[in-house]
């Protein structure tokens, strides 16, 4: 069994994936800057925000289920912003009484949960259609013109080669733990062990998984040197971004602009 | 599989632009230092160790047992890499795995990446090596001290970690510092037992294995008094940050507030250009969206234009 759905690219031949990886990448990032940018409240801009994230999607060919599905992603994190509907100070639209608490739900707060919860939302489709539209190799590609350091993005290529054979690793160990010891899950069919036996049997699985990763790095390191390697991270020259590319960069990030300056004038 | 984020993946829009720009700056600089130094002590087999090593930790979190009512303990990896290979390359591999998995599995934001590098992989390694390296003096080589060592390193550095976010969310104006810092921390001095306990799992089968590994530290120990001392203040600052913040969250909120850190008030820009409003429309409401769906309009069409003259060229094709 190979592990190809870890890899969320989807090779399609539209707009937005024939984008130099580097525009995208800094047209995404500058996306996320723009929504964090926006004041809080800004309903309109958000409005324009998620037109333009889902325009792009459109453009992608994914169907806009795709990524609106993937984007729920990011929801239970925003569990952690739920106080700010009672703690902002605000005119009251509820109150809540539960025994001996007492909480009010503020409009403000209500306002600033929402905001919050919607330039989320919108930052992670951007993120999401980055990954699904751009193939890990041209990512690092990216990276590299971004000016992240040359032994990172080297180690992270590394990292994305031998990630598929690695979980295949840690799907067998799992496979062999289910065919020893029945289903963890489902409480008929578990055998054996406290909270601590099946944490040890974990943590041999995981130790087990770190050696045969350290032996393999070990004959990779040999097969590397074999071949030449001297210890040095060695790149192509990255290709010249055309002229075209240029102006959607410039288009895009115009857009952006005039978007923060809309949402902080209406 | 990689269904649910792990609630220390920060993703974007929590944190505050200028928290976000600060975190992003400190990472830098601890990153920075981690790879001048990182070469001394792996040499040139770093590339394909640290890449393996960083799969490994990526792929062993799958790994995971149940604990009760359906929660399991889940690996983060900090800990054991910083046992593993030192804590140079444990702060790159680490860095590696929390940039991939908001990269391509958006656990964590872009903008907010540096602050989440920073609480996995500089704060979670230093704190890890400092507790590891505590106990293992302390133990004088005796074999508990490798075991101590590595539950309790892993224990403090996702608490570390969790505490560092809840202030990170209490400075952003995203959650009260006395709801997050309780609410992170009591959650996370949970799953750091079942971690701590699958680092335990792990140490034990490497020590039977090949206690080689473990034991290479000690033979040429890394020179690591800079991170160690780095680690201690960080804990130390965190045990006293966290419960002064949650007792006194106002104070955060009004250091917040001085430095800008809120979100910028709606109400400035309405009283710099006190009537504007879009022509012939006298609802200030009503004016907001019909701007806000005139722009969407405007932009699907434009969309669906390019998409009908793209499925027209194709047809023609």
């Amino acid at each position: 069994m190979h592990i190809h759905f870890l890899d969320p690219f989807q090779p399609r031949q539209s707009p937005i994936h024939q984008l130099d990886p580097r525009v995208k990448f800094v047209l995404a990032l500058a996306f996320i800057l723009t929504a964090a940018l926006t004041p809080s409240g800004a309903w309109s801009a958000y409005i324009l925000l998620f037109a333009l994230a889902f325009s792009a999607t459109i453009l992608s060919d994914l169907g806009a289920s795709y990524v609106l599905k993937r984007s729920a992603l990011a929801l239970p994190f925003v569990l952690s912003a739920l106080p700010l509907i009672f703690t902002t100070e605000g005119a009251s639209l509820l109150d809540l009484s539960i025994g001996a608490w007492s909480l009010t739900v503020t409009q403000p707060g209500l306002a600033r949960f929402a905001s919050l919860a919607l330039k989320s939302w919108v930052s992670v489709q951007a993120g999401i259609l980055l990954a699904v539209t751009t193939p890990f190799p041209d990512l690092l590609v990216a990276m590299r013109a971004l000016g992240v350091p040359r032994l990172i993005v080297a180690v992270i290529g590394l990292m994305w080669r031998y990630l598929f054979v690695l979980a295949d690793e840690a799907l067998r160990l799992i496979r062999a733990r289910l065919a020893r010891s029945g289903d963890a899950a489902n409480a008929e069919l578990r055998t054996g062990g406290s909270l601590v036996w099946r944490a040890r049997v974990a943590g041999g699985m995981a130790g087990s998984l770190f050696l045969r990763a350290f032996e393999r790095s070990d004959r990779i390191y040999m097969a590397m040197l074999s071949r030449g390697y001297d210890g040095e991270a060695r790149t192509l020259p990255l290709p010249r971004i055309r002229p075209l590319q240029w102006l959607t960069l410039g288009v895009g990030l115009g857009i952006l602009a005039l978007l923060l300056v809309l949402a902080y004038l209406i | 599989m990689h269904s649910a984020p792990q609630p220390l993946h920060i993703p974007d829009g929590f944190l505050s632009v200028l928290v976000s720009l600060l975190f992003w700056l400190l990472t830098a600089a601890a990153v920075g230092y981690a790879l001048r130094r990182v070469g001394k002590d792996l040499g040139d087999r770093q590339v394909p160790m640290m890449g393996v090593l960083a799969a490994a930790i990526f792929a062993g979190q799958m790994l995971n047992f149940s604990v009760a009512g359906g929660t399991s303990g889940h690996l983060m990896g900090a800990a054991i890499a910083t046992i593993l290979l030192g804590p140079w390359a444990a702060m790159l591999v680490m860095t590696c795995v929390v940039s991939v998995q908001a990269l391509i599995f958006q656990d964590g934001g872009l903008l907010v990446l540096g602050a989440n590098i920073f609480n996995m992989g500089v704060v979670g390694v230093a704190v890890s090596y400092m507790a590891y390296r505590t106990l293992q003096r302390l133990a004088r080589g005796a074999r508990w001290g490798l075991f101590a060592g590595g539950f309790i390193a892993t224990w403090l550095s996702i608490e570390a970690s969790a505490l560092l976010v809840a202030l990170q969310l209490a400075v952003s104006g995203v959650s009260p510092a006395n709801v997050a810092v309780p609410a992170m921390g009591g959650v996370h001095a949970l799953i750091g037992i079942g971690e701590g306990l699958i680092t335990l799992g792990a140490l034990a089968f490497l020590y039977r294995a090949r206690p080689d590994l473990l034991l290479a530290g000690e033979e040429r120990p890394i020179k690591g008094q800079f991170i160690w001392a780095f680690g201690l203040l960080l804990a130390f600052g965190l045990a006293v940050a966290s419960p002064l913040a949650s007792s006194n969250p106002d104070g955060l909120e009004w250091v917040a507030a001085q430095a800008g850190f809120l979100d910028a008030r709606r109400a400035s820009p309405f009283n710099l250009i006190p009537d504007y409003l879009l022509p012939g429309i006298s609802n200030q409401a009503l004016a907001t969206v019909l701007a806000g769906v005139l722009g969407m309009l405007i932009v699907f069409a434009v969309t669906l234009l390019v998409a009908y003259n793209r499925r027209a060229r194709r047809a023609s094709d």
